[in-house]
């Protein structure tokens, strides 16, 4: 909750003595209202200034970080809704390693998650995390693992191993590669030293609201603050209900034992119904979700899910408008054109790549629209385009004058041909999987 | 510690929508279905009430598009070809509530079958199920006039769901569904204003809002699917806060959506990274249908099999054994 500047007035000394660098007390209380400064600027500010000044800049939802180098960031979000704002912080994607699966099996697993790596509409996708599940009785298989992952992998690691020893052990290899412990019954005094001395941080479970905010209190108090929460339920509707309620707790009544990102591990028997579960959580408010099984093509529609849900509601991911070079283009070579949607734009010139020619891409500014919907908008016929390509000076780079067109908007062809004297326009195909057989039918190659 | 659950308190109510008639009730189903009813955001039991859950609907066709995936082929072979024994699979095998049947084929560009060809299709797929019936149309307003006519005039009395009106061809049809007792999809471009002025001519020419279902068309993933996720979330959101004119279940199509897509059709050796394209086109379509779940999907149509086990389950489940008729 923001302070005006007279709230924090209130808290100063009121000497007026100059100490911070401004004249009075008043003038130092506006600039931290605005941001301007800190209150450990002035020397004198008292401890209560300090705890409820420093209550107040703390963000609703804790931002969490797991993993050295890249670590994942959780946490602090501000809405309930997307198109209220945006989402911050996608969620996570957690991988299971089960130590009971025996260390070649493990090691593939391994190498297999971390080049696991799919682009889509110029971003790179992939799983985040490891989560490293103790159930095999041989005690040293888990610190293998974790050896395993940091020696092949810069993914951070969720460690879930319920004796305390082993934990402790599998810790100290992480010292300070912010692990997060997933601690499965209550929290305790020697688990929370055990996360403060290796530097981790702590997933708390529970069923219960009261005894969830009640192991957030202890564990706040006994100096570990990177904390996430992990509520469990008996399925997804009720899981996305209490999900919902912590989120609406923290955001709405700034119930503080509910400010943490939430986690929760998927233990169902089908990979679909996992990945159904998987796909409604990461729309409602899971911070991270732990997955047991996954698969080339489930991992790739679930990355695209997240990459959806979790773009800015307000800018639609596009590309600069300007004329791209596909292979290597000569003055000769033909010019295609097509939006600045990203999407449009890395689908049309994935497949002109895909053809084996050499092509001018011309892509126009239609405000990160795509081609149906920016041409009902009028951003992308006739007209526009022909102004588009006069701005550029394409009539001087090339000396081709034929230019292919979307076939979905084949009726503004007329007024292209119009709008450009001495081209001519080409109807292309609808979809853009089918330019590679278009240009072999136009005889382009 | 003491944790009281922040609850709020919506004004508005989703209207009850039902589908299909028994004799006693003029047509000839054996059962009726019913969606909406929520005073709540979806899966919210704690502050409201969700008297139905979401339904599953398939759908047959009168023309095999060109992109129908052959993944998909596989689980029905010929009777793909033959749209009433396809639909006695899809609601014996495969657990649909409803069938779709999409007219694709009568499109003056993709087969221009009339509209009596339309209704004998409509006809044979009626007499093979006993659930109630979509019928779902295209975009070339003058030919869709004139086989919704006719197949609202064939099925009079069913209460089949007529899909779909747009803001500039609603009046021929929608008085069709008035003459012959249907219910009908209002289908706007993704826009909340848009949604809500099409929903409020049809009640200006006393359409009975009992029988209007929306369609905030559907983008599948990867290919505009946040913009309908958050446009539904804030028409359910205007919705509950009493607008009466977005008050109403909403029908999407994860099916037709997500196999039109590459991703659902690609080889996995020309795109090593996206994995298995069977199992690929499920989990898109499980996915689109999911997240537009949680956004307030009411009645969702599908295709791949694997995914309407998937999803009908999930809901099941979500429901813990509440509502559903
Ligand atoms: C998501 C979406 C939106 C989003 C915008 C997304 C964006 N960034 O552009 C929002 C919600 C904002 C939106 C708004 C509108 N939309 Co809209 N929208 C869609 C939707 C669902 C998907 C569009 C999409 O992302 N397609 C994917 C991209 C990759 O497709 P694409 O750019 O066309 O590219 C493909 C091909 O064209 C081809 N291609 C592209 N370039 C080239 C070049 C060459 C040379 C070749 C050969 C091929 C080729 O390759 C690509 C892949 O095959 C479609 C319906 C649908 N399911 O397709 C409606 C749709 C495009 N929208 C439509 C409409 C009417 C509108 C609005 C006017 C409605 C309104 N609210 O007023 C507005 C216009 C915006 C405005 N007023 O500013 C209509 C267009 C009607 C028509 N047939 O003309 C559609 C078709 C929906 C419908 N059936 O009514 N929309
Ligand atoms: S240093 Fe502190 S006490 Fe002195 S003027 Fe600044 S705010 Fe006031």
């Amino acid at each position: 909750m923001a302070l005006s500047g007279l709230d924090i007035f209130k808290l100063l000394p009121k000497t007026n003595c100059g100490d911070c660098g401004v004249p009075t007390c008043m003038a130092f209380a506006m600039k931290l209202a605005q941001k301007k400064a800190e209150l450990s600027e002035c020397p004198h500010a008292s401890e209560e200034a300090k705890a409820t000044l420093g209550a107040a800049s703390e963000p609703p939802i804790r931002l969490v970080k797991i993993g050295k180098d890249h670590p994942l960031e959780v946490g602090s979000e501000t809405v309930m809704f997307r198109h209220e704002k945006t989402f911050f912080h996608q969620t996570g994607i957690a991988i299971q390693l089960r130590t009971s699966e025996g260390e070649s099996t493990l090691e593939q697993k391994i190498r297999e998650i971390e080049e696991y790596k799919v682009e889509r509409v110029g971003e790179q996708l992939e799983p985040d995390l490891f989560l490293i599940t103790h159930d095999s009785p041989e005690k040293d298989i888990f610190l293998k693992t974790i050896e395993l992952v940091i020696e092949n992998s810069t993914k951070g690691i969720i460690l879930d191993c319920a004796e305390y020893e082993t934990l402790k052990a599998g810790a100290s290899l992480l010292k300070d590669s912010h692990a997060s412990i997933l601690l499965k019954k209550t929290v305790t005094d020697e688990w929370i030293d055990l996360a403060k001395n290796y530097n981790c941080s702590l997933i708390l479970t529970s069923e219960s609201y009261e005894d969830l905010a009640t192991q957030v209190e202890k564990t706040k108090q006994a100096g570990v603050q990177n904390i996430l929460l992990n509520i469990t339920s008996k399925n997804t509707g009720l899981q996305i209900q209490q999900n919902t309620i912590l989120r609406r707790s923290a955001l709405k009544k700034a119930f503080k034992p509910f400010g943490y990102p939430l986690f929760n591990q998927i233990n169902t028997e089908s990979e679909f119904d996992m990945f159904a579960t998987a796909a409604a959580l990461l729309c409602k408010y899971e911070s991270i979700v732990a997955l047991h099984e996954y698969n080339r093509a489930l991992l790739y529609a679930l990355l695209t899910l997240r990459q959806n849900i979790y773009t800015d509601p307000q800018k639609p991911i596009q590309v600069d408008p300007k004329v791209y070079p596909i292979g290597e283009p000569t003055p000769e070579s033909p010019v295609f054109v097509t939006t600045n949607f990203s999407l449009t734009y890395f689908i049309v010139s994935g497949e002109i790549e895909n053809s084996g020619i050499s092509a001018h891409l011309v892509v126009c500014d239609t405000e990160g629209q795509s081609v149906l919907t920016a041409w009902a908008a009028g951003k992308f016929v006739g007209e526009t385009i022909a102004k588009f390509i006069k701005t550029i000076n394409l009539e001087q780079q090339v000396t081709t004058r034929k230019i292919i067109i979307p076939g979905f908007v084949s009726q503004i062809s007329g007024d292209l041909e119009e709008s450009l004297p001495g081209w001519e326009v080409i109807v292309g195909s609808q979809e853009a999987s089918d330019i590679p057989s278009l240009v072999k039918s136009l005889s382009l190659t | 510690m003491n944790f009281e659950i922040p609850k709020e308190v919506n004004t508005g109510k989703i209207i009850e929508v039902s589908i299909g008639a028994t004799p006693e009730q003029g047509g000839t189903r054996s059962h009726t279905v019913t969606i909406g009813g929520s005073t709540a955001l979806p899966f919210h039991f704690f502050e409201g009430e969700h008297p139905h859950r979401p339904l599953i609907a398939m759908e047959v066709f009168d023309k095999i598009s060109n992109k129908y995936p052959s993944s998909l082929l596989d689980y029905y072979g010929d009777v793909i070809q033959k749209p009433g024994e396809m639909a006695q699979k899809c609601v014996d095998e495969y657990g649909a509530e409803l069938i779709s049947v999409r007219l694709e084929g009568t499109h003056p560009e993709k087969g221009n079958k009339s509209a009596d060809e339309a209704a004998e299709i409509v006809k044979q797929v009626l007499e093979s199920v006993s659930v109630p019936l979509i019928i779902t149309g295209h975009s070339h307003y003058d030919k869709n006039n004139e086989v919704m006519k006719k197949v609202c005039e064939v099925t009079a009395g069913e209460n089949c769901l007529i899909s779909y009106v747009e803001k500039d061809n609603y009046k021929t049809i929608a008085a069709a569904c008035i003459a012959y007792s249907h219910t009908l999809v209002t289908q706007t471009p993704i826009d909340v204003n848009l949604a809500k002025q099409l929903n409020i001519l049809l009640t200006e020419m006393s359409f009975p809002p009992e029988k209007i279902v929306m369609d905030p068309l559907t983008g599948a993933l990867g290919y505009g699917i946040e913009y309908t996720y958050s446009i539904m979330e804030r028409i359910r959101n205007d919705a509950l806060a009493g607008d009466k004119m977005m008050a109403f279940p909403m029908l999407v199509n994860p099916g037709y959506e997500s196999f039109r897509v590459k991703e659902t059709r690609a080889p996995e050796q020309d795109y090593p990274d996206w994995g298995n394209v069977e199992l690929r086109g499920a989990y898109w379509e499980i996915a689109t249908a999911m997240s537009l779940l949680v956004a307030g999907a009411d009645l969702l149509i599908m295709y791949h099999p694997q995914a309407v086990a998937t999803v009908k389950k999930k809901v099941e489940e979500m429901f813990d054994g509440r509502g559903g008729d």
